[in-house]
């Protein structure tokens, strides 16, 4: 068997379009877009159309979008830079317990240097209720931050009735949607959100390259200082080629949504139908209906994801479990925890996250594969615990 | 050293067994030289060669991240990672912070407030070098765990038995950290360093230009830096800070502790007590959080008794048998007698006394380079009895309450 990718949600490969539509400004047009030579001003005005086409897919205005290294900084920008900005107002942050480490570590980060925070608590398929986001909002609050949809279990939150309750109340509400942008359509005003963060590389576009939607008027410090790029609030030259990059590959997955997603779907049920068909004590985790297309997300009784994972790639089958920390390895999923899982079950977690080149082939070994290795490492386990 | 296969030359594969690409070695890579070497011996053998880094440290541990090239810090997983990448092996981290924590660090610490003298190294290696990876190792098919120990494991036919030798370098050999290890487990450990001196493990990784293979030998307990047990605990566990008396042999009270868990037998420094001759510490009275000291020669003991006796190369002993007793990592085997008592104990009694016997390390016995096996050390010997710790009744209890109240 050849390598299988089910692991898009980490990331994607980039489209060859989008490789196209980079290659002039890494080659030819290479000149610093701050510069005031010709070379330079094609290279300013590929950013310029770049954020046109981004504002255009998502419902913003061109001002509203600022380019940044990726998912990461944009969530540590959204989250520390409203809270350094509306300090004035008072030290208090509202956070999703399931929102992804680059929000909750800039939150923790935070609470270490004396602001408060309160972790909103999900339910059992990982939803976010609206009216416990009413409950946590204090005078002092600075920011709520809720994802658009989980980037482990694909939990897609009620965005919209969570902007009524903050927008209510004044405060401002960040969106990580850095798991659907490409994948469902996103505009920020019938979301309602103010700040939303996407990165390019989870839609076939390259690593390294993200946008921030800021809505106009939302108080919000930069990060980077410097040379005064992005009108100030993200410092560095421009990733030309990146920028430009991000804008084709989120033009071309709006484009093909509509022929793409159902296909995704379609997998996405039959890679779930198969694996509890196939495999006794296996459990569907997430929202049964409100999930990302493309994410199957299961926990096996009495199987290690480790060894489970470990055995999938040594068999070509590259997926994911928990989260990883810097060294690769695992440990249990706070997503998971925070959707009351124990511990145990929780540490025998596989996802699968399907891209657009997969095919129904794919799906069935994907499915054999689970379900054997599965098999044998629930027997394997039974015998270690005579022999040891 | 006539053989230099990397494989110990007592390991008979059977004559059935599978072409060596079938056969699957996991390596536990601490991006050491030893383990790095120990992976490129066997890959060059032709085994089916997967490479794990455990990260073992949890995340909250005190004073743990300011070692920054340690075993199982970020550097470590690194420098493991480029060797797998070089040798071109698969390679992951797998995460046992919770079986550590459990099995090694919280058993150190509760052995010192207990009056012990845990040695984590070998908590680690039946527990999780060969418990938890070797579970992994099974999982994911593998036959072996190979880690990069100075000792050599095989099987012996005229024994019936897998048996454990003492390396080609003496002065590296690291068979005292094996004999808690049982047969099930021995059959699937492999040492290829086993073969070879450090010199020369040091000479093929720099032959087979492995960046790791100028590294300095690591000596540290890892989790704890700069060797300062007793700052770890200040710090891991406060309540270990409990001060209570000091006496001497004969009962009488001269001063306060800053907590049993602080001192071992055998330590002079750190005592304050100003005293006309030097005193060492001679035994740990936990029941009554009292440190017993002494002259140097009542630190000297004859003979100890053992618990958790393990047999490695050896099925067991039926009556006294002459050994070399090992009584703690890096002492020198001494010549002894051991023998069975009822109960499934064994008794140590050595020919010239030993200085410093500490309860919680090991004893290991070898018969010239073969490892016979090993137990904890549960306390002294008595010479006229031979029963463990005679020193206990030596104090009534009546003089020890009075003396700590006063």
């Amino acid at each position: 068997m050849g390598t299988i990718y089910m692991d898009h949600a980490a990331t994607t490969p980039l489209d060859a379009r989008v490789l196209e539509a980079m290659r002039p400004w890494l080659e030819e047009w290479y000149g610093n877009p701050s510069s005031p030579y010709a070379a330079a001003r094609r290279a300013r005005a590929a950013i310029d159309e770049a954020r046109e086409r981004v504002a255009g897919l998502i419902g913003a205005r061109p001002s509203e979008i600022y380019f940044t290294s990726g998912g990461t900084e944009g969530d540590n920008l959204a989250v520390k830079g409203i809270a350094w900005a509306r300090e004035a107002n008072g030290r208090h942050l509202v956070v999703s317990a399931i929102e992804h480490q680059a929000v909750l570590e800039a939150a923790r980060f935070l609470e270490r240097r004396g602001w408060e925070l309160t972790l909103l608590p999900v339910d059992g398929n990982g939803l976010v209720d609206p009216d416990a986001v009413g409950r946590a909002l204090r005078p002092d609050t600075a920011l709520v931050a809720v994802m658009h949809a989980n980037n482990e279990v694909g939990t897609v939150q009620p965005i919209a009735d969570i902007a009524a309750v903050t927008r209510s109340r004044g405060v401002p509400l960040v969106v990580d949607a850095v798991q659907t942008a490409g994948l469902m359509p996103i505009d920020v005003d019938a979301l309602g959100c103010d700040v939303l963060v996407i990165s390019a590389h989870k839609f076939y576009g390259p690593k390294g390259t993200g946008a921030v939607y800021v809505r106009r008027g939302t108080p919000i410090e930069p990060l980077l200082h410097g040379g005064g790029q992005e009108r100030g609030l993200r410092a560095g030259t421009e990733s030309v080629a990146g920028i430009v990059g991000l804008a084709r590959a989120l033009e071309l997955a709006c484009a093909e949504m509509d022929q793409v997603v159902p296909g995704l779907i379609r997998l996405r049920d039959q890679l779930a139908a198969g694996i509890l068909e196939r495999v006794p004590d296996a459990r569907l985790n997430g929202h049964p209906t409100q999930r990302l297309p493309n994410n199957v997300h299961v926990s096996f009784a009495g199987v290690d994801g480790e060894s489970l994972l470990l055995n999938l790639d040594l068999a070509g089958l590259a997926a994911s479990s928990g989260s990883a920390c810097t060294s690769g390895s695992l440990s249990p999923s706070h997503v998971l925890l925070a959707m009351g899982m124990s511990r145990e079950l929780a540490r025998g977690s596989l996802r699968l996250t399907l891209g657009k080149a997969n095919t129904e082939a794919e799906v069935r070994q994907a499915v054999e594969l689970i379900a054997a290795t599965v098999e044998r490492l629930r027997k394997k386990a039974r015998s270690t615990a005579r022999m040891l | 050293m006539e053989r230099k296969t990397g494989v110990p030359p007592t390991w008979p594969l059977p004559p059935d067994a599978p072409p060596k690409h079938e056969i699957r070695v996991v390596v536990a890579m601490s991006g050491g030289v030893d383990s790095s070497v120990a992976a490129a011996l066997l890959k060059k053998e032709g085994y089916d060669v997967i490479g794990i880094t455990m990260q073992l440290w949890p995340d909250d541990l005190p004073l743990g991240h300011r070692s920054e090239t340690g075993c199982c810090s970020l550097t470590a997983v690194e420098d493991a990672r480029r060797v797998a990448n070089r040798l071109g092996i698969p390679y992951y981290v797998v995460n046992f912070q919770e079986p550590f924590q459990e099995a090694v660090i919280d058993r150190f610490v509760d052995d010192y407030l207990r009056g012990l003298t845990p040695n984590p190294c070998l908590l680690c290696n039946q527990a999780v070098k060969f418990g938890t990876l070797l579970e992994k190792a099974l999982e994911l098919d593998a036959d072996y765990v190979a880690t990069g120990h100075y000792a050599r494991v095989g099987y012996d036919p005229e024994r019936g038995r897998y048996v454990v030798r003492k390396s080609a370098d003496p002065r590296k050999d690291q068979t005292y950290t094996f004999y808690g290890q049982t047969q099930e487990q021995l059959k699937h450990t492999l040492t290829p360093c086993g073969e070879y001196t450090k010199d020369e493990i040091r000479a093929i990784a720099r032959e087979l230009g492995l960046g790791v293979a100028a590294k300095p030998d690591s000596q540290e307990i890892c989790f704890i830096p700069d060797n300062d047990y007793r700052r770890f605990l200040r710090e891991y566990r406060p309540e270990a800070l409990r001060p209570g008396p000091i006496y001497d042999v004969d009962g009488n009270y001269l001063g306060e502790h800053q907590g049993i868990a602080f001192y071992t037998v055998g330590q002079r420094k750190g005592l304050g007590i100003a005293a006309g001759e030097r005193l060492y510490v001679v035994r740990i009275d936990p029941e009554r959080n009292a440190i017993i000291v002494g002259r140097a020669d009542q630190v000297r003991e004859w003979g100890l008794a053992v618990r958790d006796v393990n047999w490695v190369s050896i099925p067991g002993i039926d009556g006294p048998t002459p050994v070399q007793a090992q009584i703690r990592y890096n002492a020198q085997p001494a010549p002894a007698v051991i023998e069975p008592v009822p109960g499934g104990g064994v008794i140590t009694r050595f020919k010239e006394p030993q200085w410093a016997i500490s309860p919680g390390q090991a004893v290991v016995w070898y018969d010239g380079d073969y490892l016979l096996g090993g137990g904890i050390i549960a306390g002294p010997l008595r010479p006229a009895d031979g029963t463990a710790d005679g020193h206990t009744n030596r104090v009534p209890d009546t003089e020890l309450t009075t003396a700590g109240r006063s």
